[in-house]
């Protein structure tokens, strides 16, 4: 196996079987908040319970080991074919190591070949930097959350929501509404505004890739974030849709241009199984640093 | 949190309220879209089998077989129930369920059937996949497992102190609709 194999491997491992530092203190500060007593703080305590014997255990989280999404910033001149020739087999090895569950099908025959490989599986984002380091993210986003995520073109008639932030503020919190506690909240919400279609969800989607904690440095997407996750946690979902004080834990929201015709506002759902992480690699393919 | 031990009488299941937390224990029996829909289109359960006062949980398990060929399960959480809401009504009247666990709820005929028949709706939570493979403590059997594929088949799990909550009861009454509508008026007063 070679070296770079072995370090993607170890991140799939990793990633599959503990959360993130920011994502365990958002829920450990939840259950903080919640009522004593109540279904959602048991619910939280399940949760993590879960976290500590799926780190402990070194098995998945979730038994939906999701999406596969790697984002590599990669520098200038960097063999991309072999990057994903080694990402396939470091999937393939972790799938039969049992870190992910064979959990990719032929959406014509309904055929599952329990490798995870195939079209759009895994699924490699390349971006090119004036940097020597090779840093690689990868995010699994598990089936229950994505089927809640939702895209709105603005204006919205029903409700009534215009082509503006109130109006974006708007179909950001319809989503939640929607989404109750079947994405397996608490939830994190990715958001991009702008963009054609696909665009503008692979945008929603890579806002998954900043910490909770971090905050927007654009002052108006900042009030917005701020603004959503704290009227969410007001409209008493709660964890598991059980009633609550903790319906999200984090909202971010990114913009990109559009073309006059459209405004779409893209809503991806992340649940409470936030499986992210990242390293960055030496020339060689050896992990040189966590990033998360 | 009320124990619950199974099989359950009707008495019991009639006693549970919504936001009534429980601790299963007994035999549980895993079921979800294949099962479902061969027992509606009028599929029978393997000779011997009866589901009467139990219960049917929404899994797709990972088990696997150790080296003496025994069933092990790695992976045990719920799986979204509504797919099953076109058939669960007839399946609780038919097989005398008295509850279903699974996660996300049911709509408005499996509550009608919930109080027709006397059986609730357990929440498990979703994701918790290696706090839920920690409650099973034996796999007795695996029925349909050559037709409908592992994930598909009905597991027979021996179960002790799995966590749910009540979240739709024999009396009509649904907390997924009252949530839903709570978080409606809420919203509407934030617009
Ligand atoms: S939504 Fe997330 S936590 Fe829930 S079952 Fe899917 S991957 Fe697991």
């Amino acid at each position: 196996m070679s070296q770079l194999q072995a370090s993607l491997l170890d991140l799939i491992r990793r990633t599959s079987t503990e959360v993130p530092d920011d994502v365990n203190r958002a829920i450990l500060d939840s259950l903080e908040r919640e009522k004593k007593g109540t279904i959602a703080e048991s619910a939280l305590k399940i949760i993590d319970q879960n976290i500590g014997l799926a780190k402990q255990k070194s098995q998945p989280l979730c038994q939906d080991t999701g999406s596969i999404l790697f984002y590599v910033d990669c520098p200038v001149g960097m063999d991309q074919l072999a990057f994903e020739e080694a990402a396939h087999a470091a999937v393939l090895e972790a799938t039969q190591k049992g870190f992910l569950r064979q959990n990719s099908v032929n959406s014509l025959t309904g055929v599952n070949d329990g490798t995870n490989l195939g079209p759009g599986s895994p699924t490699l984002h390349f971006h090119q930097h004036r940097s020597e380091t090779i840093a690689v993210r990868l995010v699994l986003k598990g089936g229950g959350c994505e089927n809640v995520g939702a895209q709105y073109s603005l204006p919205h008639g029903p409700l009534k929501a215009g082509r503006d932030l109130p109006g974006c503020r708007k179909v950001i919190l319809d989503a939640v509404l929607q989404a109750q506690g079947k994405g397996c909240g608490p939830g994190i919400l990715g958001v991009c505004i702008g963009g054609d279609r696909s665009t503008s969800y692979e945008f929603s989607k890579k806002q998954f890739l900043r910490t909770l904690p971090d905050r927007n440095p654009d002052p108006a997407l900042d009030e917005l974030e701020q603004d959503v996750l704290n009227t969410a946690n007001e409209l008493g979902i709660g964890p598991m849709g059980f009633g609550g004080k903790t319906t999200l834990l984090g909202v971010k929201i990114c913009a990109i241009n559009r073309l006059p015709a459209s405004f779409f506002v893209s809503v991806s759902y992340m649940c409470w199984a936030f499986r992210r992480h990242g390293v960055t690699l030496a020339p060689s393919g050896e992990i040189t640093q966590w990033l998360y | 949190m009320t124990p619950l031990k199974v099989p359950i009488d009707e008495s019991t299941i009639r006693s549970l309220k919504v936001g009534d937390a429980v601790s299963i224990s007994g035999t549980v029996y895993t079921g979800r879209d294949r099962v479902h829909k061969f027992l509606h289109d009028g599929g029978t359960l393997p000779q011997g089998l009866s589901l009467r006062g139990g219960i049917i949980y929404h899994c797709g398990p990972v088990v696997i077989q150790d080296a003496d060929g025994q069933w092990k399960v790695t992976a045990a959480g719920p799986t979204t129930s509504i797919r099953e809401e076109p058939y669960q009504a007839q399946i609780i009247r038919d097989l005398g369920l008295r509850a279903v666990i699974g996660k996300g709820g049911m709509g408005d005929q499996t509550l009608a059937a919930c109080k027709e028949f006397g059986c609730v709706y357990l929440h498990a939570i979703g994701g918790a996949a290696q706090v839920l493979a920690e409650c099973v403590t034996q796999v007795s059997n695996v029925y349909f497992r050559e037709e409908f594929g592992s994930p598909e088949a009905i597991w027979e799990l021996q179960i002790v102190n799995f966590p749910a909550v009540v979240t739709m009861d024999s009396h009509g009454r649904s907390l997924h609709a009252e949530v839903l509508q709570a978080s409606q008026e809420a919203l509407a007063r934030h617009l």
